[in-house]
C-alpha cells in the first residue's frame, strides 16, 4: 500500500483485514529472512507507513491521500458503458490482450497526448497497469544495485519504494516556485560524474508537481531536454496532472519538446477518468520501448483487457474533455478553498506553495516542527495529511507536509486545515514559550491575510530551502 | 477448550502492530483448540463483548485504551476475565512517569528525570528551570512523552539548542513529558512470565541497533534493522542482576500475567537501571518477549495457554 493508494474505511468496528488469517504475519517471519533478496533490505515498512494506515479511519478528515473525486463519474454511465462492452465485445474483453495494450485504446491515448501538444504515433506506446507500473517497468530496465536516479526533492512519494526496492542510489535536486533547479541539476551531474557514479535518468513530474505542487518554467524544461540530450541521459517525466489546468496556459510538456529522443513518457488515466481502471501508459524511445514491453510480459503480460474495452467505449461514447472540465471546476474551488483556509488558519511562520492545477499544496512550518511527530498529533484532532520526509529519501523534509485538496469537500478540507493550523499554532506557542522569542503568530495574521492580492498566481511562495538533516 | 475474545488493532498509533500480535495470538489459539473470535476494537466493543460470550479475553492491544487500563477496566464491568494486568498497573505502566516514581519510591534504580506537563510551561513559567535541568542531566538528555509505547517521540537533544524541539516533538504523543538522564550502555529486555511458581524472569535480550540509532522506532518492528541476542551475551552475575530487577519491577508496579522491562547496562559502572516496563509488550513475530520465551523452551502456543490459563485463575480468585 503506498501513501497515495490508502484506501478509506478500513477502520476499527468488526473484524479487519488485518485481523484476517494472515500466513506471512502469522510464521515467524525471522525463519524466512535468510531467504530474502537483498533488494528487499530496501523495502521498508515504517512507523510513518503504520501512521498512514490510521489516516484511513472513515472518522479522520484525509488531506494525506492523492485520491482524486471518483464521485463525479455517473453511476449510470458506468453501467452503460459497462453493458456495451458486455455486448459488443465480452468473448475479447474476458480475453489475454497484446502486451503493448489494444489499438483503440492507444488511439486514444493518441488524443489525450495531442490535447498536451504531443505528436505521438500507437507505435510509440505501451500501455501499462497504471502510471505506477511505469515507473517500476523503468527501473527495472535502466537500474542495477547502486545506479543513481536524480529526482527532484521532494519527490513523488509513491516512486520511493520502488527506487528502494531497485537499490537505486537517488540524489534529490531541490526545487523553488519555477520547479526543479536545473542549474543545481547541473552541477550535480557534473559532480557525479566526477565521483564515477552513472545517473541512469531524471525523474521529473515537471507539471503540479507531486508534493510540492509547483510547475517546471519552461527555460528550464528547454534547459533540462538539452542537458539529458548533450549528456546521453533519459528523463522519465511523469505527467499525470498536466490536464488538470486551473489557471493560465499549458506549457508544453518535455515529450513535445525533446520529440521522443531521450524523454520517456508517462501518462495514466487515473486523474482525468479512474485510478480503480489501474491504467496508465508509457511513450518511449524504441529501443526502450521494447525493453519496457519485455520487462512488462515479465510482470504482468498484459493489462486488463476488461478495463481497456471499458475505456475505448467511454471515449467512443462520451466526450472525455466534459468530464475533465467537471473535475476542473471541482478542484479549483477545492484548491481556493484550501488556500483560503490557510490563509487564515497557518500561522505567518509557514510557507506554502500556490499550484496553478493538480492535487497537492506543499507547505513548510518552521524547522523545530516535525511533521511526523506532528501528524501524531493531528490524528487526535482526526485530521492527517503526508508528512514531507515522505518525499525524501535522505531524511529531509521533516518541517513539511503534503496537503491533498481533491479527495476531501470543501466543508472538510477547511475544517481539516483549521485543524492542522490550531495544532501548529499550539506548537508555535510553546516553541516562544520554551526559548522566550516571541511568536508573531496572532496579530501578524490578519495582516498576512489582508496583504494577500485578488489576482491568483500573485502569491506563489518559494519552497523553502532545507539543508539540516534529520533531526 | 474456551471462547476466546482476541482484543487487537484499536484507535492506538500502535494499532499495525497491534494487529500483527492479534494474528498470531490467534492461530496460536486456535493451535491450541480453543474458539477464538478476533475483535479489532472500536466504538461497538462492549455491545460486542455481550454478543461474544466468550470465557476470556486475550488482550493483544498496545498504546493508549488498550495498555493504558481503559479496555481492562472495560473488562473488569463487563465481567469477562482477562490476559495480563489490571488496570492499575497498566496505568503505572503506560505513563512513564509514574512508573520512574514507583520504581523511585521502592528503592529501584531508575534514570533521574524531571516531567512536566503542557500546562507547567504554559502557566507556570517551568521553561525557566530547563536551564538548571540540563545543567543536572547532562547533555545529551532524552525527552520523552510520558505515555507513548514504542519509541515514537523519543529524541536525543545533544545540546541545550535541542532542547525546544525535543519538547515540542514529545507533546505531539502526550501532554506530559520527560527529560532524562542519557545513560550510554547497552539496551536489555527482561520479560517476566507468571507461573505457578510465582513470576520468573526469562533470559535477557539484548538490542543491538545495526545503525547506531538506539531510539529508532523503525528499527524495532523491522526484520533486520535491529539485531536480537538471546540469550544476550553478559556475565552470569550481570544476567542474574538484570533478572532481578526486572522481576523487582514487576513486583512494584503490581504487574500481572507477563510484562517487559527494558534496563539500560552502563558501559564502564556495569550499574543497570530500569528505562521502563510494558504491561503488554510486543507478541509479533520479530518481538522480544516472544523470542525470550522461545529461549526458556516455552513455545508461543505455551505462552499463549499459561497466560489465559492465569487470566481465568485470577478470576476465580
Amino acid at each position: 500500500m503506498t501513501i497515495d493508494e490508502t484506501p478509506r474505511g478500513s477502520g476499527s468496528g468488526g473484524e479487519s483485514p488485518g485481523m484476517a488469517r494472515s500466513r506471512s504475519t502469522a510464521r515467524d517471519l525471522e525463519r524466512y529472512a535468510g531467504l530474502f533478496a537483498r533488494r528487499t533490505h530496501g523495502m521498508k515498512s515504517s512507523a510513518m507507513r503504520d501512521l498512514m494506515a490510521i489516516t484511513a479511519r472513515p472518522e479522520i478528515i484525509s488531506l494525506a491521500g492523492g485520491l482524486p473525486d471518483t464521485s463525479t463519474f455517473p453511476a449510470e454511465d458506468l453501467a452503460a458503458l459497462m453493458a456495451r462492452v458486455a455486448a459488443n465485445a465480452s468473448a475479447r474483453a474476458l480475453q489475454y490482450g497484446p502486451t503493448d495494450g489494444m489499438g483503440e485504446l492507444k488511439a486514444c491515448i493518441v488524443q489525450i497526448m495531442a490535447a498536451e501538444g504531443m505528436d505521438v504515433g500507437e507505435d510509440d506506446l505501451l500501455v501499462t497497469t497504471g502510471g505506477q507500473q511505469v515507473i517500476d517497468l523503468v527501473c527495472k530496465t535502466l537500474i542495477d544495485p547502486g545506479d543513481v536516479i536524480v529526482a527532484e526533492g521532494p519527490t513523488y512519494p509513491g516512486a520511493v519504494p520502488t527506487f528502494g526496492a531497485y537499490e537505486a542510489d537517488v540524489v534529490q535536486i531541490e526545487m523553488d516556485a519555477d520547479g526543479m533547479r536545473v542549474d543545481r541539476l547541473e552541477e550535480t551531474l557534473d559532480r557525479l560524474e566526477r565521483e564515477g557514479r552513472t545517473p541512469k535518468f531524471i525523474y521529473t513530474v515537471p507539471t503540479f508537481q507531486n508534493p510540492a505542487g509547483v510547475t517546471m518554467a519552461l527555460d528550464r524544461r528547454r534547459r533540462l531536454v538539452r542537458l539529458a540530450a548533450e549528456r546521453e541521459l533519459l528523463v522519465l517525466e511523469d505527467n499525470p496532472y498536466g490536464l488538470l489546468r486551473y489557471e493560465g496556459d499549458p506549457l508544453p510538456p518535455l515529450y513535445a519538446l525533446d520529440r521522443g529522443e531521450y524523454v520517456i513518457y508517462l501518462g495514466t488515466f487515473s486523474k482525468i477518468l479512474s485510478p480503480g481502471l489501474r491504467l496508465g501508459w508509457t511513450a518511449a524511445p524504441g529501443p526502450v520501448l521494447e525493453k519496457l514491453n519485455l520487462a512488462k510480459q515479465g510482470a504482468d503480460l498484459c493489462s486488463s483487457t476488461l478495463g481497456q474495452h471499458f475505456v475505448i467505449e467511454y471515449f467512443a461514447q462520451r466526450n472525455w474533455r466534459d468530464l475533465l472540465d467537471r473535475l476542473r471546476a471541482l478542484y479549483r474551488r477545492r484548491r481556493d478553498t484550501m488556500l483560503d483556509a490557510l490563509a487564515e488558519h497557518f500561522p505567518p511562520e509557514a510557507d506554502w506553495t500556490r499550484p496553478g492545477g493538480g492535487l497537492f499544496i506543499w507547505a513548510t512550518l518552521p524547522d523545530y516542527i516535525d511533521t511526523t511527530d506532528l501528524l501524531a498529533r493531528a490524528l487526535r484532532e482526526r485530521v492527517a495529511f503526508v508528512p514531507g520526509r515522505a518525499a525524501y529519501l535522505d531524511g529531509r523534509g521533516g518541517s513539511s507536509m503534503r496537503l491533498n485538496f481533491s479527495g476531501a469537500g470543501e466543508s472538510d478540507l477547511y475544517e481539516g486545515v483549521s485543524r492542522i493550523g490550531a495544532v501548529v499554532d499550539e506548537q508555535v506557542r510553546l516553541y516562544s514559550t520554551l526559548t522566550g522569542v516571541e511568536s508573531a503568530a496572532p496579530r501578524r495574521r490578519a495582516a498576512a491575510r489582508a496583504e494577500r492580492p485578488e489576482s491568483p498566481g500573485a502569491r506563489i511562495l518559494p519552497l523553502r530551502r532545507r539543508t539540516g538533516g534529520d533531526r | 477448550m474456551s471462547r476466546v475474545a482476541v482484543l487487537a488493532g484499536g484507535q492506538s498509533l500502535e494499532r499495525q502492530v497491534s494487529l500483527r500480535s492479534g494474528v498470531r495470538v490467534r492461530e496460536a489459539l486456535e493451535r491450541l483448540g480453543h474458539d477464538v473470535l478476533a475483535i479489532d476494537v472500536g466504538p461497538d466493543l462492549v455491545e460486542r463483548l455481550g454478543a461474544a460470550r466468550a470465557d476470556v479475553a486475550f488482550v493483544a492491544l498496545h498504546g493508549r485504551d488498550g495498555e493504558d487500563g481503559t479496555v481492562q477496566e472495560i473488562l473488569e464491568l463487563v465481567g469477562i476475565p482477562y490476559t495480563g494486568s489490571g488496570p492499575s498497573a497498566c496505568i503505572r505502566c503506560m505513563d512513564k512517569v509514574l512508573a520512574k516514581h514507583a520504581l523511585r519510591d521502592g528503592g529501584l534504580p531508575t534514570p533521574e528525570f524531571y516531567a512536566f506537563s503542557q500546562t507547567a510551561f504554559e502557566s507556570l513559567g517551568a521553561a525557566h528551570a530547563l536551564p538548571a535541568i540540563e545543567k543536572r542531566l547532562e547533555f545529551p538528555v532524552v525527552v520523552k512523552p510520558a505515555a507513548q509505547g514504542s519509541a515514537l517521540g523519543i529524541r536525543f537533544a545533544p545540546t541545550a539548542e535541542d532542547v525546544p524541539a525535543a519538547i515540542i516533538a514529545a507533546f505531539s504523543y502526550d501532554t506530559k513529558v520527560l527529560l532524562e538522564r542519557h545513560i550510554a550502555g547497552r539496551e536489555l529486555a527482561v520479560s517476566v512470565l507468571d507461573g505457578p511458581e510465582g513470576p520468573e524472569a526469562l533470559p535477557v535480550v539484548e538490542a543491538i541497533p545495526r545503525n547506531g540509532d538506539r531510539y529508532d522506532f523503525e528499527a524495532r518492528y523491522e526484520i533486520g534493522r535491529t539485531e536480537f541476542v538471546c540469550p544476550a551475551e553478559l556475565g552470569d552475575k550481570t544476567t542474574l542482576a538484570a533478572q532481578a530487577l526486572a522481576l523487582a519491577t514487576y513486583r512494584v508496579l503490581g504487574c500481572y500475567g507477563f510484562a517487559r522491562v527494558d534496563l539500560m547496562l552502563a558501559y564502564g559502572s556495569g550499574e543497570l537501571t530500569v528505562l521502563e516496563a510494558n504491561a503488554i509488550p510486543g507478541l509479533t513475530a520479530t518481538s522480544l518477549l516472544p523470542q525470550a520465551a522461545e529461549a526458556a523452551g516455552i513455545s508461543f502456543p505455551a505462552f499463549v495457554e499459561r497466560v489465559l490459563d492465569l487470566a481465568l485463575a485470577r478470576s476465580r480468585t
